[in-house]
């Protein structure tokens, strides 16, 4: 329905599409759509898993336990491989992250003019407004395009680190880190010091822009391609979709992959 | 670029998640998964230790059934042994038997000859002195030529 509403502009269009549906001013805004699709996909991913939990069989395992087991091993031989030390949590935050993460960004492939514009009827505009880019429902579905669940991952994994730090190598071996690394020279250490953390605050700052940017920059090509293209969208958005559908999982692994990685450094020695 | 009050929300959603997987997800599949992989193992080496039983099971019989012809072929020798022992035996008393038979019969015609030839003697004898009567045509004492009858029967 891009460019069809006359009055509608590229820019309003897309703008409209990146805006978020939030309740609240300044830094007690909320952003809705993001927290309730993040919720709703998180609970479609452990109920659905605690449901081959539950059921699960020694035995012949079922269709959709057999799935839920070649996710779980494939996620328990990484871990195993890369984090060689003994904790409950690694393994499951792994499942938890790459299988959220995933679902999120499958959210990037429904049509992305399809649940906005569902909201906005259910919201109870009329198809002229909603045609004439004039609704006021915003609706931005993939969650992962929003900068505050990528950094609400990264930090959730950031403190992680530091507390496995701490735990293992304690508070003087996780500060001795920061300060003695490179250089291992009393009147270095300052220079040690700030290398280390500003190389300890990438790792979050990275880990949540990376999967931020790939996928935002995604969502923005799947908007400009429906905003412009006309009918020619619709092989576009295939060849797009296509396309995405490497960055999907290779992202929610790549995040999934680096939160073992940051966590297996944070807890050994070196 | 705005962060807001939802980073705590997701925070939030996300350490909940996280909780709900480690302790209601993770060990039961991961539970099937281990206890599954002991069972295949366990099945495994159980085939494993059938394969060798039998193995072992086809041997002992290969060796019994060798053992029994061995036993068979022994028998058999044995067998054929004592039929030529018998056959041998049979032959040997059928000789002894034929011996002895003959030697009855041989006996057997001494005797009928020793009689024959005593009666022959006898008629001889008879004759003799009836070829003699007639002869000398006369009146002889039988009595008293006996002697040179008997004399001359001897020399027969």
């Amino acid at each position: 329905m891009a460019g069809s509403g006359g009055e509608q502009t590229i820019s309003g269009y897309i703008q409209h599409h990146l805006t978020n549906a939030s309740v609240g001013e300044g830094f007690m805004t909320l952003h809705v759509d993001t927290l309730a699709w993040s919720v709703v996909l998180g609970l479609v991913f452990i109920l659905s898993f605690r449901a081959a939990a539950k059921k699960a069989t020694v035995g012949v395992p079922g269709k959709w336990q057999a799935l839920v087991e070649i996710i779980v091993e494939f996620v328990a031989d990484t871990v195993k491989s890369t984090y060689h030390g003994k904790s409950p949590l690694i393994a499951p935050l792994a499942l938890t992250i790459f299988v959220w993460v995933l679902l999120m960004n499958l959210m990037d492939l429904i049509p992305v003019d399809f649940l906005p514009t569902l909201a906005s009827l259910i919201a109870g505009e009329s198809w002229e407004t909603i045609a004439s880019g004039q609704s006021h429902t915003y609706m931005k579905v993939v969650p992962t395009t929003d900068v505050n669940m990528t950094f609400a991952l990264s930090i959730g994994v950031f403190v992680l680190m530091i507390f496995y730090s701490i735990k293992i190598k304690g508070f003087g071996g996780f500060m001795k880190e920061l300060y003695a690394h490179p250089f291992n020279t009393p009147w270095l250490y300052w220079f040690n010091f700030i290398l280390e953390l500003v190389s300890l605050l990438a790792k979050p700052l990275s880990l949540s822009l990376r999967l931020f940017g790939n996928l935002y920059a995604g969502e923005l090509i799947f908007i400009l391609i429906a905003g412009t293209m006309g009918l020619w969208q619709l092989p576009l958005h295939f060849i797009w979709a296509a396309f995405h559908l490497l960055v999907i999982p290779l992202q929610a692994f790549i995040f999934m992959m680096l939160t073992i990685v940051y966590l297996s450094l944070a807890s050994e020695e070196h | 670029m705005n962060i807001n009050f939802t980073l705590i929300g997701e925070l939030i959603a996300f350490i909940f998640f996280v909780w709900f997987c480690m302790k209601y997800v993770w060990p039961p599949i991961m539970g099937a998964i281990e206890d599954r992989q002991q069972k295949i193992a366990d099945g495994l080496a159980a085939s494993e230790r059938g394969e060798k039983d039998l193995e072992l099971a086809q041997q002992k019989a290969t060796e019994q059934l060798k053992e029994a012809k061995t036993q068979a072929a022994e028998i058999i020798e044995q067998a054929k042994k004592r039929a030529n022992q018998i056959i041998d035996e049979e032959t040997q008393r059928g000789h002894v038997e034929r011996e002895k038979i003959i030697a009855q019969g041989q006996t057997e015609i001494e005797a009928e000859r020793n009689r024959v030839k005593e009666d022959l003697r006898k008629q001889v004898a008879v004759l003799a002195v009836a070829g003699a009567e007639k002869i000398l045509a006369r009146e002889i004492d039988a009595a008293a030529q006996s002697d040179i009858v008997e004399k001359l029967v001897a020399e027969l």
